[in-house]
Parts: C-alpha cells; structure tokens; sequence
C-alpha cells in the first residue's frame, strides 16, 4: 500500500513537471507562429495578422479554434488508423524530445547523461510520422510529400550528427547541461563557427522549413503529406512541426550559443535568471528561421540532395578530422591534460 | 572564375547579402494600409458608384437626352422620359444595371448637364444582385448623400477637360 502511495504521489509529480514543460511550449508555438507570419510580412511590406486581439496576438488561437472546430475529413481510401495515428506520433514526439532540454541550471525534466543521444533519436523517428501520412493517405501528391521528407531528414541528420560529434569532442560529455556549462569560458560558436552555419542550415532542413520546405512545396505538391489533413490532426501536424522548429533553435543555442549563461559573467547580466537568456537566444535564432523563409527561394531536389551529401557531408566529416586532431596535438580536449 | 564562384558560394555571400536586404526591407514603410479603417487616397477622377444630381433649388438635373443611354457600351441604361406639365422633358425611369456596368465613365463625359456621374464610392457591394439593379430613386439618393464630394471632384478636375 505505501508502495503504490509513494508511486502515485511520484506519478503526480511526472504530470506536473510535463505540464509545466508543455504549456510555456504550446504558448511558445503560438508566439512563434504569430512571429513567424509578422517577419515574413515585415520583410514583404505588409503587415501580417493586426486585427484579432492587440497587434493580432489572438489570430494564432482564433485560428486553431476554426480548426478543432472543423469536421475532420477521412479520405475514403485512406488507411484510417495508421492517417489518424500518424499526426498523434509527430506531435507526440516533437514534444518528447523537450524532456531534456535544460533551459537553466539544473532545471531540466530528465537530467539523462546521453541527452543529446536522446534527442537524435527521438527527432529521427519523427520521420516515421511523416511517411505514415504520406503512406496512409493513399494519394500521390502525400506521397511524393513523405518520400521527399523521408530522403531528406535522412540525409541531413547525417551531417547534424557529425556537427553534434565536433561538439561533443569539445565538452567531452552527452549531458546537455554539461555542454552548456562547458561553453562558460567562450560559446562555441566562435571556435567551431563554420559548424554552426552547418547546424543551422541542417536544422533549417530537418524542420523542412524553407528554403528547403520540399515536402510541403505547394507549387507542385499542394501541401506534400498534409494534403489529405484537416481539422484537428492538422493542427496536431502544424504544431509538432513548430514544437521541432523550436526544439531545433533550443538545441542551436545549448550547443553554440551557451544555452542559459550570460553572454558577459558581469554582475548585471548573471543577475538575470537563466531562462531568461535561453528564451532570448531561442528567440534570436528563430528570428533568423523566420528571416530564410522571407529571403531564400526554395531549393530544387537535386540541389538540396547535392548539397547535403556532397557539401555538407563531407565539410562536416573534414571538421571532425580537423578538431580531433587540433584537440589531440594541443591537448585541449577534456581529461587530457 | 569557377574558383571565384565557388568562394562565393561557400562563403554564402549571397545570403548574406540577401539577408541584409531583407532587414532594410523589414524596418521600411508598410507599403499596405488597415483598409477597413483607413483608405487610400482616391483621384478626384475616380470613377465608383454613380450617382444622379440635382440643382441646388432641387430641381433634377436629367434632360431626358439619352446620350448615356447611347454611348453606354454595356447597354447597362435604360431611360425612359416624358413631357413634365411645365413643358420640360424628364425622366420617368432611369436604371442602371450596376453588373453590367463596366465603369468607363463615358456617361458621365457625355452627359451636358453633369446630371449623372460617378462618384468616390466603392464599397457597394450587396448580398443579393437585385439590389444592384439601381433605379432612379436610388441614383437620386446617390447624388444627395455624395453631393459635396462629386461637386468638389468636379470642381478639382475641371481644369483638365
């Protein structure tokens, strides 16, 4: 009996802590659609949503409001569990992925010591979402959208990995918290800056976000693998794919931008608490998102399979050589000296 | 060259480049306004809703001439006219088909008494198309609400004709 009370008790505990992780999340999503359609109009001269609720905050929650409210369609060929299922994995892993993300010292869900391992992994099955869409729509243009998705979370996964080995090099641990505490003396984008543009070009890609937005190419796949979606798995869609855009911007600032420390460690700006600055780094890379998708013209397929197994690939294989063996010759790397 | 190219390339001056432009453009004039709450400026030409206008005594200005009716390229007017008791001719009828109408405004240039012109309006839209089938108390009441704006159009572009 006491067993089971202490279970429960610890079980209450869990559902808390993941609420607390999942409504700034969702309340995030929301600002970030909200900014993401602002940039792009700002960028366009236009103005972008400015009529429901102040400067147009609410038209994010007015439209998701339309969606739970609209009927759900299922297409009369399609594979109804798996086309169901499939938007339910997506948002489900993209949310899972922030279980360890740190964003201030010491306050993480799960303080695991292969972090970073756990994220690669959950972001890779994030792809099986996507092609059960593709595949359980039993329509072309969905399943276009999935094969494109597929091939290309495939192939720049790759390089990310190699990005994250550099990294890892250098901090000598998988613990997310302790790759930030490991940038205390210098963010590591300073040393290892032509890896971070490779992230973050990577990043751009593994959240087919444009310019390499190929899956979801309306010009020629109407919406890729959302095509058949309506309603709420939609919406279950769009939001999974904001929660990875921002799980993406939160992994850039843990491993280049220092995560939750203060660019200078001077007394007013450590007196600020951690999250504060994690927010505001996420926030300045996302703002970069935004801008790409303003500026960048859409990738051919050829081209974006080019240039990551032919450019990236090997660029990012070449900075695991070139680092190892500066941290080798120098005896810089961690446990060595 | 090719070795230029590809250090351009790597370098991704082009984006960044591109990136900088798109920042100028961020911070510039929006080029697009809050319609419903603010409008954009209208030529005194503007050729809208059509209106038919009066006399200050308030005596209708339509002659009954059909000029309009004749030189309508959409054949959107139809006019039908008779002998007032002073003497004076006047319409009886005066429709205006508003979805034939192309809005060319050749009524309003062969009209020799400024009786029918078109006026700044442009937010007319109705849920039915009957409603925009507009007879002449309809056009009537057009020129009283709008009289001042046309007379001032009128007035503004009258140099230039």
């Amino acid at each position: 009996m006491n067993v089971l009370q202490s279970n429960f008790f610890e079980l209450i505990t869990i559902i808390f802590y993941c609420i607390l992780i999942f409504v700034p999340l969702l309340v995030g999503v929301v600002l970030a659609l909200y900014a993401d359609r602002k940039i792009w109009a700002a960028v366009q001269k236009r103005r972008g949503p400015n009529v429901v609720g102040p400067f147009g905050l609410f038209q994010v929650p007015a439209d998701g409001l339309k969606f739970i409210f609209k009927e759900i369609i299922l297409p009369d060929s399609a594979d109804k569990t798996v086309f169901l299922i499939a938007p339910i994995i997506t948002l489900a892993l993209s949310i899972a992925a922030w279980a360890v993300i740190p964003v201030q010292a010491g306050v993480v869900l799960a303080n695991i010591n292969v972090g970073i391992l756990y994220i690669f992994a959950i972001s890779s099955l994030g792809v099986y979402g996507i092609l059960m869409a593709g595949w359980a729509s039993n329509s072309k243009y969905p399943f276009f959208g999935a094969l494109r998705s597929a091939a290309q979370m495939v192939s720049y996964e790759v390089s990310i990995g190699f990005v994250i080995v550099t990294v890892l090099m250098c901090v000598g641990s998988l613990n997310l918290s302790e790759i930030v505490l490991a940038q205390k003396n210098i963010w590591f984008f300073i040393p290892l800056f032509p890896m971070f543009i490779v992230f973050f070009i990577s990043a751009l890609a593994e959240t087919n976000r444009p310019p390499f937005d190929l899956p979801e190419a309306e010009s020629e796949l109407v919406a890729g693998y959302q095509t058949e979606y309506s309603g709420m798995p939609f919406v279950l869609f769009l939001f999974g794919e904001y929660i990875n855009i921002l799980l993406m911007c939160a992994m850039t600032t843990i491993l280049f931008l220092g995560g939750w420390l203060p660019p200078i460690d001077v007394y007013p700006l450590n007196a600020i608490p951690g999250f504060v600055w994690f927010i505001l780094k996420v926030t300045l890379v996302f703002y970069m998102f935004a801008m790409v998708k303003a500026f960048v013209p859409r990738y051919r397929y050829d081209q974006l399979m080019r240039l990551g197994w032919k450019v990236f690939l090997p660029l990012s294989l070449l900075a695991v050589v070139l680092t190892s063996s500066i941290l080798f010759f120098f005896k810089l790397a961690p446990g060595m000296s | 060259m090719r070795f230029l190219n590809f250090i351009k390339s790597f370098l991704l001056i082009d984006f960044i480049k591109a990136y900088l432009l798109a920042q100028k453009y961020f911070f510039k004039k929006k080029a697009t306004i809050n319609y419903p709450f603010e409008k954009g400026k209208l030529s005194p030409r503007f050729r809208g809703e059509h209106a038919l206008r009066r006399y200050p005594s308030g005596e209708e200005r339509c002659i009954g001439c059909k000029l309009c009716e004749a030189v309508c390229p959409a054949q959107a007017i139809t006019i039908e006219t008779e002998p007032k008791d002073d003497g004076t001719r006047r319409t009886t009828r005066y429709d205006i088909d508003m979805v034939k109408c192309i809005y060319c405004g050749l009524c309003e240039e062969s009209c020799p008494v400024d009786a029918i012109v078109q006026g700044p309006n442009f937010e007319f839209t109705t849920e039915t198309r009957k409603e925009l089938y507009y007879t002449k108390d309809k056009l009537l009441e057009n020129g009283d609400r709008w009289e001042t704006v046309i007379a001032e159009n009128l007035e503004a572009d009258a140099k230039y004709r």
